[in-house]
């Protein structure tokens, strides 16, 4: 699936909900569905920093493409940094530069979520923008 | 009478249970405010014409009013400030200079919200004095029989105290830490910022020396607060901002200060905010009539026995409702994050704190990362707690 495809699904996954509650009722279920995260590899260093929760964020390089692994210590922080990471595992550097994240808004969820909330998010993207670029 | 509440949020009516934070204003506040910037815009004390006057007479009026609001001695210990965090910084400088020095004490209660806590320790560091901690118990209440040993007569220099924890929410026997400290010789300051909304209070018959709350958690406008300083005080701190308006004469080579409180009031005031403490603190008196007492305390009683009762719920500040227990709950939940709770409560309308609630050093005191704070005002009904606490359920079963 190409990134444009993988973004314009889950746009249309959240498209089904009405109300704001069932929502969030995908994102934790979201959430739960996330590959297990090591605890050893909750450092502080893969920590993403601006969020209230606790988010970690690891990345591996396999032939030119950037995998993605995140945890956070919240349920719902958990079901977003794993829509980013369903969205943007397995894209090569160069896309995920290039890319403006701004299906993010197209769900709904920047404007929805506490500003502190979308100071995490706008964290969580910029950290995973900063990866791709090799900084 | 309270506009906010006309509003509906995500599609449902708003219930507000943030009210520690700050609380809602009523019309006749907000009126107030608008009146002060539409008629009576003028600066205030400096000029001599028409609207300066009148602008001066509301805000020396409300002078007077808190005055007799708190049981003070008299207008001249009211001090406008921009809150309580502004007034506990203007202490811990002004009485710093005054009485601390190398080696000295700065008593502070474990429970103590961060501006209770960080303008003593900026202090500390530039006079190299010491900050001791007056220890919360399990049930949240101060160790008050360890107090007497923790007061170094003539070395612990002041004892900071909140009258009501923003997180516990417990009251805490201020007129028996205040005569405790007295004994030893030790002033207190009191954080009235929960305090002056969940009590009637009289600083008189307190005793404390220093008294401090803010006008936004009373219904007032935001950016107003009020100092109290007791006349043992009042004309021995030294000025802490210069500028305009504290002055007596200025010259390059002598200022003499003006007579407090104006000593302490440099720059241009909040003379649009401050006379909404007036109609602010008529509608903190109607909350406490009879009738709304009775029907907060049974909202108080209601929510604590279910929060209590809920084997998966911590309640932080163990208290009897309606004695010493008030309507701030904070409690953390068995397998469920404090924030996707109250992200969940949010989408059901219900806004409520989650996260530290500045008292970082209290979260560690309970070994926990957060906590969600429901903090109910005397106008929350038992409909709204009812509603909160279903509500709550249903979050804490889509967390599991």
């Amino acid at each position: 699936m190409s990134l444009q495809e993988a973004k314009a699904t889950v746009v249309e996954d959240f498209s089904m909900f009405d109300e704001w509650l069932d929502k969030y009722e995908y994102l934790i279920s979201l959430g739960k569905e996330l590959e297990p995260f090591p605890e050893e590899r909750k450092t502080e260093d893969r920590l993403i920093k601006g969020c209230q929760s606790r988010v970690w964020l690891d990345c591996e390089e396999r032939e030119g493409k950037l995998f993605f692994a995140a945890d956070s210590d919240a349920l719902i922080t958990k079901g977003i940094i794993s829509l980013l990471v369903k969205v943007y595992s397995g894209r090569s550097r160069q896309e995920i530069a290039a890319d403006d994240f701004s299906f993010v808004e197209e769900i709904g969820l920047r404007e929805n979520l506490s500003p502190t909330r979308a100071g995490g998010l706008a964290a969580m993207i910029t950290t995973i923008k900063r990866i791709a670029d090799g900084k | 009478m309270l506009p906010q509440l006309s509003q509906t949020v995500y599609g449902k009516p708003l219930v507000y249970l943030d009210n520690a934070a700050t609380s809602l204003r009523p019309k006749t506040v907000t009126q107030k405010w608008v009146e002060m910037s539409e008629i009576k815009n003028a600066n205030i004390h400096r000029a001599v014409h028409a609207m300066a006057s009148m602008a001066t007479d509301e805000y020396e009026g409300t002078r007077q009013a808190v005055a007799d609001f708190i049981g003070a001695q008299s207008a001249e210990n009211v001090i406008f400030t921009s809150g309580t965090t502004a007034a506990i910084n203007l202490l811990a400088y002004s009485f710093g200079e005054l009485c601390i020095r190398e080696g000295d004490e700065v008593l502070i209660a474990e429970s103590e919200h961060h501006s209770d806590i960080v303008p003593w320790q900026l202090l500390c560091e530039r006079k190299k004095a010491r900050i001791k901690v007056l220890p919360v118990l399990d049930d949240g209440r101060l160790d008050i029989e360890a107090l007497p040993s923790l007061i170094t007569p003539g070395k612990t220099k002041i004892a900071c105290v909140a009258q009501i924890s923003n997180v516990l929410g417990l009251v805490n026997p201020i007129d028996e830490i205040v005569r405790i400290c007295h004994d030893r010789g030790c002033p207190v300051l009191v954080d009235g910022a929960q305090g002056i909304v969940h009590n009637t209070v009289n600083v008189n018959e307190l005793a404390c020396d220093f008294y401090a709350f803010s006008g936004h958690k009373l219904y007032a406008a935001p950016g107003t607060g009020v100092f109290y300083v007791s006349p043992d005080w009042i004309h021995k701190l030294p000025p802490y901002m210069g500028g305009g308006e504290m002055i007596q004469t200025v010259s390059w080579e002598r200022t003499s200060f003006a007579e407090p409180p104006h000593r302490f009031e440099a720059g241009t005031q909040n003379f649009a905010g401050v006379p909404t403490l007036k109609p602010a603190m008529e509608f903190a008196a109607m909350m406490r009539d009879r009738e709304t007492e009775l029907e907060h305390n049974a909202v108080i009683r209601f929510v604590n026995d279910m929060l209590v009762a809920d084997r998966r719920i911590t309640l932080y500040g163990r208290g009897v409702p309606g004695k010493d227990k008030t309507g701030i709950f904070s409690f953390s939940v068995q397998g469920a994050h404090h924030e996707d709770l109250a992200l969940l409560l949010d989408k059901m309308g219900i806004a409520v704190r989650s996260g530290q609630m500045c008292a970082e050093p209290l979260m560690g005191r309970f070994g926990i990362t957060g906590m969600v704070r429901a903090s109910f005002a005397p106008y929350n009904t038992m409909q709204e707690a009812e509603y909160f606490i279903e509500s709550l359920r249903k979050a804490i079963s889509m967390l599991q």
